[in-house]
């Protein structure tokens, strides 16, 4: 195995496309539980560690963008006011000591579809950043960045080298079931954005399912069915009415696929999504106009 | 490989490191500082808890040649030069938190983390969050958080 450490950008990618099988690391909390199972044995080791470039976030244009390399604990610290539904997911990794190291690109490039972060990048229609010292710079939305179970849409001699994603518009909620409050894997997950008419947003709402699906999955028509309804009720006062968030619940807990497994059967998935997209829906609801930060 | 880093203030060198090697080994098995455990290999368990560059992680996922030019403290780190215990060990141990022993130097590099970044006393939520990475089958847990109480009020009221 060789070990390969680059420090800056143009050579980590130089790197990649000189070892196309080399496993990149960042954090490696994904990457080191195999090696240390025997279960992967790659060529070489590719540490992004020292590529500053990837561990930097900050506003472009509109959006901000998000270093591959951004820890889940900066993610709560330092982008809980811009991303608040980004922040509950990572709050929601592992532990503090997995979330001191695992990173935002790491989680893509695991590519599982229980990782905590692809609901809330689908919902906010977030793009992934990828790049290779060949072809240069391109971006993938994430809902086609997720090709099949811990599968991504890189080429060998790409690396992640950011996430492009609109600050919150509008109230945003993440939730996910597990057997205890921390480092649990996801029996399923839900994330919801809604952006309020005015003149920053549209009106349209965003959501995403995780750990029930070959991938992580948007739930379009639950999408188009909430932004109808909510249409001409932004500025009303109250709660949503029951028939509306339990109609919506059942709208995402049709666009799931999930599967019996370990964690979970796939009744109990679809009736578990159901409650939480009706939950997230109020939540999100009644917390409109307020100031939030994760 | 060769790895070299400060390991508790004092440069330190491993050769012949396999490149798919971890952290908590090149500790345990070649720098001869068996004090980090390792059990879990997953960072489920939290027993290889250290601090690399002042930050806690799991020792056991950081891979070895992450850690060139790093600074580690490990929890043989902590006791004073002249063998004096620092306050979160002292209180582990007067608190009667620990048991079999395994996961202890986890919980005290976790504790030891948290208390040192905590403005005033840290409330039980805080305290269970924490450490909600470290497991321990022997105790319970409720002499662990009367330990960590304990050592956060010492360490308040001497200033540490």
């Amino acid at each position: 195995m060789e070990f390969l450490q680059p420090r800056s950008l143009p050579e980590a990618l130089a790197m990649k496309a000189e070892h196309p099988a080399a496993m990149p690391i960042a954090g490696g909390t994904d990457v080191m539980v195999e090696i240390n199972f025997d279960a992967r044995r790659p060529d070489a080791l590719l540490d992004l560690n020292q590529v500053t470039e990837l561990a930097r976030w900050a506003a472009d244009g509109g959006l901000l963008r998000i270093g591959a390399c951004v820890t889940y604990a900066r993610l709560i610290g330092e982008l809980g006011g811009a991303l608040p539904s980004l922040a509950m997911a990572a709050r929601t990794v592992g532990s503090p000591q997995i979330r001191n190291r695992g990173t935002i690109g790491g989680n893509l490039g695991a590519a599982s579809p229980a990782g905590d972060c692809h609901p809330v990048l689908l919902a906010c229609g977030a793009v992934v950043e990828a790049a290779s010292s060949a072809r240069g710079t391109r971006q993938i939305p994430t809902a086609q960045f997720f090709t099949g179970p811990k599968r991504n849409a890189l080429a060998a001699d790409e690396l992640i080298t950011a996430v492009l994603i609109r600050p919150a518009a509008g109230p945003q909620q993440f939730a996910k079931i597990g057997t205890r409050n921390a480092m649990v894997i996801a029996v399923c997950a839900f994330a919801l954005d809604l952006r309020p008419p005015r003149p920053e947003a549209d009106g349209s709402v965003g959501t995403g399912i995780g750990s029930a699906g070959p991938t992580p999955l948007r739930a379009d028509e639950a999408e188009e069915f909430l932004a109808a309804e909510l249409s001409g009720r932004w500025t009303a006062p109250g709660p949503l009415p029951e028939p509306l968030t339990r109609r919506f619940g059942q709208l995402v807990a049709a666009a799931a696929r999930p599967i019996d497994d370990v964690r979970g059967t796939a009744a109990y998935r679809r009736h578990a999504l159901s409650v939480l997209a009706r939950r997230t829906l109020s939540w999100t609801w009644n917390a409109r106009g307020e100031r939030q930060c994760a | 490989m060769r790895v070299s880093m400060t390991v508790n203030g004092e440069p330190t060198t491993a050769d012949d490191v396999w490149e798919g090697e971890s952290l908590l080994y090149v500790l345990r098995e070649r720098l001869g500082l068996p004090g980090s455990k390792n059990a879990c290999e997953q960072g489920e368990c939290g027993s290889c808890t250290v601090l690399l560059d002042d930050i806690a992680v799991c020792a056991c996922l950081v891979a070895a040649g992450q850690a060139q030019g790093r600074a580690v403290v490990t929890v043989e780190g902590l006791a004073g030069q002249d063998g004096t215990l620092h306050p979160v060990q002292q209180a582990f141990i007067d608190a009667g938190a620990v048991q079999c022993g395994f996961c202890t130097p986890g919980l005290i590099m976790q504790t030891h983390d948290l208390l040192r970044s905590a403005s005033g006393t840290p409330c039980d939520a805080d305290i269970r969050e924490r450490l909600a990475g470290n497991l321990c089958r022997c105790t319970g847990y409720e002499k662990i958080l009367d330990a960590v109480r304990l050592a956060a009020a010492r360490m308040a009221s001497t200033g540490e």
